[in-house]
C-alpha cells in the first residue's frame, strides 16, 4: 500500500460521511436549532438575571450571549461526535461496519479517517451556527474565526473518539438512548459552557469540582480562548491528552480480540 | 492459489460450531453445503477475518490469514448474507465508497464499475439510491462490490437467499463465468441444492464437521446415489431441508 491508497481511502471515508450528513437534511436543521434556541431564547432570559463580570479572556463585560457562545459551539461538537457513535451502531447492527472492517488498511487508520469525517461535519456546522449568531450581535474578529479552526478540530477529534469508544460498548442501537442522559448531560451541564466555574463555586463546591475534572470544561475554555484570538496552554494541554487516551481507548475496543472477549 | 484450512476449530462459549475442519480450495467454483447451523456463517466469518481464528490455521493464497490479514484482504472480495449497502447512498457512491477502502483511485475505480454494472445489466442504476433497489439487483450490487479490486478469492455467502429464480440464475450462472474467465478461487455456501452442478467441487458440512468434499458427481458415484438431493440426505440425515 502507498502513501496514495491511504490518501484515496481518508478522502472516500470522509465524502461518504459528509453524503450521508448531507443526506439526513434534518440533522444540519436540529444541529443548529438545538444551539440557536439557547442562544435566542435562553440567553435572552438569562441575559437580564445573570451578569458576568470581567474574566479571561475578555478584557471587559460581556453579554450572557457572547459568554455562552463557545459553549454552545462545543454542545453542537459534542452532539455531532455523539450522531456519528449512533451511526457506527447503527451500521453494525445493519452489517454495513462489515464493509469497513475488510478493508486491507489498518484499522487505527481508518478509525481516524473517521475522526477526520466527524471534525470536518463539527467544524462545518460551527461555523454556520457562528454565522447565525452574528444575528444577535455576537462579535467575533477574523482573527478568533481563523485561530478557533484548531481548537475546533482538536475537540472534535476527542469527542469523536469518545464517541467510537461509546459506539464499540453499545451493543443495540436502542440503549444508545442511555447516552444521552450518562454522557451528553452531565458532560455539557457540569461545564463552564452555561455558568462561569466562580460562580458555580459560590452555588456548590461539590459540582465546583466535578466541573473542574470534566474535560469538556477545557474543551469549551481552549475555543473561548481561540475564538478570543488567544491560547490557552492549560485547556490545551488537557484536551490533547483526554484525546490521545480517548482514541487509544476507541482503537483497543475496535480491535478484533476486544470485540471477540465481549 | 486458493483456501486452506487446518484443524479449524470454534465454539460460541460451550457449544462446538466448527470441530477439527479440513479443506483445501483451489481455483474454480467450491460450493459449500450444509442445513441451518451446520456451521457455514461460522466458517465464512473465520474466513473473512471478521472473526478471530483461536484453534487451526487459514491459509489464503498460501498465506496465513492472522499473520497477513492486509495482504489477504486486498485479494479478497466477500458478499455476505446479509445485505451491507448503505441505502441512503447511490449505487455509484456505495461502490466508490468500497473502492476507497482498498486505496483504489475513483477514477480507475469508475472504470471497473461502469465494466462489472455493464455486466451485471446494472448501468442505468448508477445514480439511483439504493433503496429504490429490488432485491437482486441489491445482490448484483453486493457482486459488483466485490469485484471492484479484482479479487483472487471470492466469498458468498448464501447471495441468493429470498431472491426469484431469474436473479438467481443471473447471479449464479455469472459467478460461473468470473471463474471460467477469471481463473479465480470461489467458494459459494448455501443450502439450495439445485445450486449444485456435477462438476462442482462440493463441500459438505454438517453439525461443524465437513462431512464430504470432492467433485460432486464423483461424490454421487462415491456414495452410490443418484443425484445431490440422495447424497445430501444421506450425509446429513436432515429432513429440514426437504
Amino acid at each position: 500500500m502507498t502513501l496514495n491508497n491511504y490518501f484515496y481511502c481518508c478522502v472516500g471515508i470522509v465524502k461518504r460521511e459528509t453524503s450521508r450528513f448531507f443526506q439526513q437534511r434534518s440533522r444540519l436543521f436540529s444541529a443548529l436549532v438545538r444551539p440557536l434556541l439557547w442562544l435566542i431564547v435562553f440567553a435572552a432570559g438569562f441575559r437580564a438575571a445573570l451578569g458576568v463580570s470581567i474574566m479571561e479572556p475578555y478584557g471587559t463585560y460581556i453579554t450572557y450571549q457572547e459568554y455562552i457562545i463557545p459553549g454552545l459551539c462545543c454542545m453542537i461538537v459534542l452532539f455531532n461526535g455523539m450522531q456519528s457513535s449512533l451511526s457506527m451502531v447503527y451500521d453494525r447492527e445493519m452489517g454495513s461496519m462489515k464493509v469497513l472492517l475488510m478493508s486491507p488498511l489498518p484499522m487505527p487508520f481508518l478509525l481516524s479517517c473517521k475522526l477526520i469525517a466527524i471534525a470536518f461535519l463539527s467544524l462545518m456546522q460551527v461555523y454556520v451556527f457562528l454565522l447565525c449568531a452574528q444575528l444577535v450581535d455576537v462579535d467575533i474578529s477574523l482573527l478568533g474565526y481563523l485561530t478557533a479552526v484548531p481548537a475546533v478540530f482538536l475537540i472534535a477529534f476527542f469527542l469523536g473518539a469518545l464517541g467510537l469508544l461509546l459506539s464499540s460498548l453499545i451493543k443495540q442501537l436502542e440503549n444508545f438512548a442511555g447516552v444521552m442522559n450518562f454522557v451528553i448531560f452531565p458532560m455539557f451541564f457540569l461545564s463552564s459552557a452555561l455558568y462561569p466555574l466562580w460562580k458555580m463555586q459560590e452555588a456548590s463546591i461539590w459540582i465546583y469540582w466535578l466541573c473542574q475534572y470534566n474535560p469538556f470544561t477545557y474543551c469549551v475554555e481552549l475555543l473561548r480562548f481561540a475564538l478570543f484570538g488567544q491560547f490557552n496552554l492549560t485547556a490545551f494541554s488537557i484536551v490533547l491528552s483526554a484525546t490521545l487516551i480517548t482514541a487509544i481507548l476507541a482503537l483497543i475496543s475496535f480491535s478484533p480480540k476486544f470485540s471477540q472477549k465481549r | 492459489m486458493g483456501i486452506v484450512i487446518n484443524d479449524l476449530s470454534f465454539a460460541y462459549g460451550k457449544k462446538t460450531a466448527l470441530n477439527k475442519v479440513n479443506l483445501s480450495l483451489t481455483t474454480g467454483f467450491n460450493v459449500l453445503l450444509g442445513p441451518n447451523g451446520a456451521g457455514k456463517s461460522t466458517l465464512f466469518s473465520l474466513l473473512t477475518g471478521l472473526t478471530q481464528t483461536v484453534h487451526g490455521t487459514i491459509n489464503i493464497n498460501e498465506k496465513d490469514l492472522s499473520h497477513n490479514k492486509s495482504q489477504i484482504m486486498s485479494q479478497m472480495g466477500v458478499v455476505f448474507q446479509q445485505s451491507t449497502l448503505d441505502l441512503d447512498l447511490s449505487v455509484k457512491q456505495n461502490l466508490l465508497y468500497y473502492a476507497s477502502l482498498h486505496g483504489i483511485a475513483p477514477r480507475k475505480a469508475l472504470i471497473n464499475i461502469e465494466l462489472i454494472l455493464s455486466q451485471l445489466s446494472l448501468t442505468e442504476r448508477l445514480h439511483d439510491k439504493v433503496r429504490t433497489l429490488n432485491g437482486g439487483h441489491r445482490r448484483r450490487v453486493e457482486i459488483a462490490r466485490a469485484l471492484i479490486h479484482q479479487p483472487k478469492v471470492l466469498l458468498l455467502d448464501e447471495p441468493t437467499v429470498g431472491l426469484d429464480v431469474e436473479s438467481r440464475l443471473l447471479i449464479i450462472s455469472y459467478v460461473r463465468n468470473l471463474c471460467t474467465e477469471l481463473g479465480i478461487c470461489v467458494l459459494w455456501t448455501t443450502h439450495l441444492m439445485d445450486e449444485v452442478e456435477q462438476s462442482d467441487q462440493l463441500i459438505i458440512i454438517n453439525k461443524g464437521e465437513i462431512q464430504a468434499h470432492n467433485q460432486s458427481s464423483l461424490l454421487c458415484e462415491q456414495y452410490n446415489v443418484d443425484d445431490i438431493y440422495q447424497l445430501y440426505f444421506a450425509l446429513t440425515k436432515n429432513a429440514e431441508a426437504v
